[in-house]
């Protein structure tokens, strides 16, 4: 590991200006990934500035709206009473990620910008256009069982490792960022760039702007939310699918439904095809189906990871079915 | 202020004392505790947030010691196995590792006995888990389904998880 420097700023602006005047500073908050990253080399920062001591760590409700600090850790945002009750999804991600010491670790913030787990990305004696754009990708013909069937590009197909997010985005989530100039505010769909000719730009975060809060809005009234995650054991594993749903019903017709997919591409994947096909439907089995082939069709599989598309599929008719079936 | 250096002066809060000591940025806290303050109870087993041999108590929650870096946690109370002991008498979830016997070679085992102390508390606290069927409800019955799913980050690679689970089972009070 590079040695670094350590700082421990005053406040959220204090700390972007810190960060912001030397290039290869990386804030430090839960560490998980980070402190990993850096045992592995794939990050080298030389100044380390810890916001853990900022505050940032609130999780409120106002007016239905619900608004997580950045610094808030995974355990106690999933333990939070209304985080439970009226953003069940939320919760239900955060548990079924990591493990009890990592969740008591892991910050909000953190757990959005955490890096993939790509075999090759990982590993930083193998090529990778992530971490090293134009160096190659050996994954289309190399390990590949767990990475991306939609969104990915030729010249990289790693997964957005995250159960968090995916939630996020189904509950339409939006980042408050504070930047050299003050507070700006991006939505989590526009937050992560498409992968492209370029998969080291991942996030639309300039260099030292820092993540302050993620602001999910009021829910549809009568909306029902779950996350459902598959993995290849019972617990403390990454997805190898999952979804979060969010749909409102007026009767036995969808009023509101939105639908996000994890561990199938570079982002938490919204399926606004199956979206757009079930509003205003009364969601029967075949609509179920139609509207998930529908997101389904522009998958591009490769050997190794076409099971993902069944999987997928079964996962978004099963949460949807169940969904939709309660109250009718 | 500006941060240059690399190393810094640290004071460390362990099992109720208070060290100071001048370290290496890049030093873990379970190396800190491991190679500064001849603390070797806590073990280092993948050094990368995977395994749990490294678990600790920080301010009372269970985490990893090898992700967290020990100037990052100054003015925290950090416990680890040595000092759950209290005044020479074991530890309960100590006694029913050891009445159980919940281990084979022992290498994880004060990872698993620092993270089911913490687990406790979660539960005490109401915490829900993956397994919990009802998120809204307040209480929470720590049956095996739970517990092997709360302490899922602690592997044990001899495969004395039934014995474990007994043992916690029994500091928990819910042994059948």
């Amino acid at each position: 590991m590079r040695p670094f420097a350590y700082a421990r700023p005053t406040d959220a602006a204090d700390a972007v200006e810190q960060a912001s005047r030397n290039p290869d500073a990386r804030y430090l908050a839960g560490g998980t990934n980070l402190v990993d990253l850096m045992k592995l080399r794939i990050e080298s920062p030389d100044l380390l500035v810890d916001v853990t001591g900022l505050g940032l760590d609130a999780v409120e409700e106002s007016d239905g709206v619900l608004r997580i600090g950045a610094l808030a850790r995974n355990s106690d945002v999933a333990a939070d009473r209304v985080v439970r009750e009226r953003f069940a999804a939320v919760s239900q991600a955060l548990l079924s990620g990591a493990s009890g010491q990592l969740r008591n670790a892991a910050t909000a913030g953190g757990n959005v910008l955490q890096r993939t787990r790509c075999a090759y990305f990982t590993d930083v004696s193998k090529p990778c256009n992530k971490r090293h754009p134009g160096s190659g990708c050996p994954a289309r013909v190399g390990e590949h069982h767990n990475l991306a069937i939609l969104g990915a590009s030729e010249q990289c197909i790693a997964t957005h490792p995250s159960d968090f997010a995916v939630a996020l985005a189904a509950y339409d989530a939006r980042l408050e960022v504070q930047t050299a100039d003050g507070i700006r505010d991006v939505a989590l769909a526009d937050f992560y760039l498409p992968v492209g000719d370029s998969p080291d730009q991942e996030v639309a975060l300039q260099h030292g702007e820092l993540i302050t809060a993620i602001v999910l809005p009021a829910p549809p009234p009568s909306a029902r939310a779950a996350y459902r995650k598959v993995r290849e054991r019972a617990s403390y594993a990454f997805a190898i699918g999952s979804v979060a749903v969010v749909v409102a019903m007026d009767g036995d017709t969808v009023v509101e439904v939105r639908v996000a997919l994890g561990a199938v591409a570079s982002m938490p994947w919204r399926a606004r095809r199956t979206e757009d096909m079930l509003r205003g439907t009364t969601a029967s089995p075949e609509e179920i189906a139609a509207a998930a082939d529908a997101e389904l069709s522009s998958a591009a599989p490769l050997p190794h990871n076409a099971y993902k598309v069944p999987l997928l599929r079964h996962l978004i008719v099963s949460t949807l079915s169940e969904l939709t079936e309660v109250g009718r | 202020m500006t941060a240059t250096g690399h190393r810094s002066h640290v004071t460390l809060r362990v099992n109720g004392e208070q060290h100071r000591l001048n370290l290496d940025h890049r030093t873990t806290l379970l190396d800190a505790l491991r190679e500064h303050l001849d603390l070797t109870g806590s073990k280092k087993g993948c050094d990368h947030g995977q395994c749990g041999a490294c678990t600790v108590l920080v301010d009372g929650r269970r985490s990893n010691a090898c992700l967290l870096l020990a100037v990052a946690v100054q003015g925290r109370e950090i416990t680890t196995i040595e000092g759950l002991a209290a005044g020479g008498a074991l530890h309960p979830m100590q006694q029913a590792f050891i009445d159980h016997d919940g281990l084979q070679c022992g290498y994880c085992t004060p990872g698993q006995i620092c993270s089911a102390v913490a687990m406790l508390d979660e539960a005490a606290r109401g915490w829900p888990s993956a397994v919990t069927t009802d998120l809204a409800a307040t209480g929470v019955t720590l049956d095996p389904a739970e517990i092997r799913e709360r302490m899922s980050g602690n592997l044990c690679r001899c495969g004395a998880y039934v014995n474990i689970v007994t043992a916690v089972s029994e500091a928990a009070g819910t042994r059948s």
